[in-house]
């Protein structure tokens, strides 16, 4: 299918297919592949009912055949791996194309691959309906008068292509993850559409390390789900989770793609994230944490993908394994950078680790200075609760 | 002397009739050229929202949506060339020197309906409407 339109429609109406079909005749062996196929015999309804555009369903029938050149078209196309297969590859890459502004991408792919509607999209990003829309029309009309390509870009181009992918998993998956209260249910959505395009993703290519490494640290991330908000959405640290509530499948999950990943090549800054989060998995109680082991794993990263917040991150590592006025040079070092001046968490971890020196008076200035730059209301309300604390 | 004429134009919501009162002039304009044997060539473009913007820097290729924002650079030259794809004119885009130290903004090009299939020509394309 070469017109994005006709993939959108084509893959509504398969899900629409779906659900009519699935509770009645159980579920196909391969849904996925039912899926694609059905989009594409859609597809096919569609052009022809479009009598002008007859020609063009015959090239489409045309090209599908060539596609799955040993088969006819029938039941046996719902194992047609390949094929739909590149049909998917193809969409991934075309909705995750660079030349796409990045909330366009993310528009796309959970428009176009993942099973949500515009106004479940525009919920889960707090936009107008018609704004969302209006997102998707111009992605839509740039792909096509820029001559946006359909297809699975080369392998040269792959790294980088792939790369753009993946972002936009994490995009989404984080968008879900960091939600205020209030919207706690869509958000969700939003977190287990990243994990389920990110397995699709490493079905579709098995040898890329970097995108079991995304998907391992999805499900390790959201295995914490149920922990980090009390009853009350509080935000609750890491440190305090009831590690009971961690969803063990979810680790469990998340460690075998962890060693999958592990034996591909060198690993990238996805895959040692997914490594730090396992090892916070890997802990029975907090303070069995292997802080050190963490520390090293945050050098890699570092010079990997340098960036002041993976420095930040490190130097809370640092000053857990080393102690926090370890922890706090490094914190100043990258506050008198000036490079995340504005970022809350920079003067919240300085808030907590002057704390923990006893210098009180500076730690209420730095958690202040933080609840000021907060935008998120949990990131207020649990600042509101370290400052009262500190004046206890 | 050769001399490339830019066209700067805001873009505006025109109805079809103005459409084709831009059309018009525009057409009017290239006969004339042509008749004085002045025309080199030319091209309308799609407007500025399918832009697309290509840097290379450490040897690594940046591809960001949306045209050019022009600051201290200036509009130094064109190449107008054939591709099958945005993915192709891209990898030509970085081949050009200025892509390393400035922005090579890549512009598509507006297909006009040949006169055998006028079944959109009502539709002037952004670019040319702007004018």
């Amino acid at each position: 299918m070469g017109d994005i339109d006709l993939a959108e429609e084509s893959v509504q109406d398969a899900f629409i297919a779906a659900l009519e079909h699935w509770p009645r005749d159980g579920l196909p062996p391969n849904p996925g592949a039912w899926i694609a196929t059905t989009a594409r015999n859609r597809a096919i309804d569609r052009l022809r009912r479009a009598k002008k555009l007859t020609e063009k369903a015959e090239e489409l029938g045309r090209q599908m055949t060539a596609d799955s050149a040993d088969q006819e078209p029938g039941p046996e196309m719902l194992t047609d791996r390949p094929a739909v297969e590149d049909d998917r590859l193809r969409l991934i890459f075309t909705c995750c194309h660079p030349a796409l502004a990045a909330d366009a991408q993310i528009a796309l792919t959970l428009r176009l691959l993942g099973g949500l509607r515009t106004p479940e999209i525009a919920r889960a990003f707090l936009l107008p309906e018609a704004t969302l829309a209006q997102r998707l029309v111009r992605a839509k009309r740039k792909i096509s008068s820029a001559g946006i390509p359909y297809r699975v870009p080369e392998a040269e181009d792959l790294p980088a292509r792939l790369g753009s992918v993946l972002h936009v998993l994490y995009l989404v998956f984080n968008e879900g993850y960091s939600a205020s209260a209030g919207a706690t249910v869509v958000r969700r959505e939003l977190t287990s559409e990243a994990i389920r395009l990110a397995r699709l993703v490493v079905a579709l290519l098995p040898s890329e390390g970097e995108a079991l490494g995304l998907l391992a640290l999805l499900l390790l991330q959201d295995s914490r789900r149920d922990a980090r908000q009390d009853a009350r959405g509080e935000l609750v640290l890491l440190a305090d989770q009831d590690r009971s509530q961690w969803d063990r499948a979810r680790i469990a999950d998340g460690l075998a793609a962890l060693s999958r990943a592990a034996r591909m090549d060198a690993r990238g800054p996805y895959q040692l994230q997914a490594l730090i989060a396992a090892e916070h998995a890997r802990a029975a109680r907090a303070a069995d944490t292997d802080w050190p082991r963490i520390v090293s794993l945050y050098d890699e990263l570092l010079a990997a993908q340098p960036s002041p917040v993976i420095a930040l991150n490190r130097a809370v590592a640092v000053s857990m394994a080393g102690g926090p006025a370890a922890g706090l040079a490094l914190v100043d070092e990258i506050a008198a950078s000036g490079d995340l001046a504005d970022y809350h968490l920079l003067h919240s971890t300085r808030g907590e680790l002057l704390r923990r020196l006893g210098r009180l008076e500076e730690a209420r200035l730095a958690l202040a200075r933080a609840r000021e730059l907060a935008t998120n209301e949990v990131d207020r309300r649990y600042l509101d609760r370290r400052l009262a604390a500190l004046s206890d | 002397m050769r001399y490339a004429l830019l066209i700067y134009v805001e873009p505006w919501d025109s109805t079809p009739e103005q459409n084709t009162e831009v059309m018009n002039a525009y057409n009017a304009f290239t006969r004339a050229a042509v008749a004085a044997d002045v025309m080199r060539g030319g091209e309308a473009l799609h407007e500025a929202k399918t832009a697309t913007s290509v840097r290379v820097r450490n040897g690594q290729t940046l591809v960001t949506d949306g045209p050019f924002a022009e600051t201290k650079e200036e509009f130094g030259g064109f190449y107008l060339i054939e591709a099958a794809n945005l993915d192709e004119a891209i990898k030509w885009a970085t081949q050009i020197p200025g892509a390393a130290r400035g922005t090579i903004e890549i512009r598509p090009v507006v297909d006009f309906p040949s006169p055998g299939n006028p079944g959109d020509a009502e539709q002037a394309p952004a670019g040319i409407a702007a004018g």
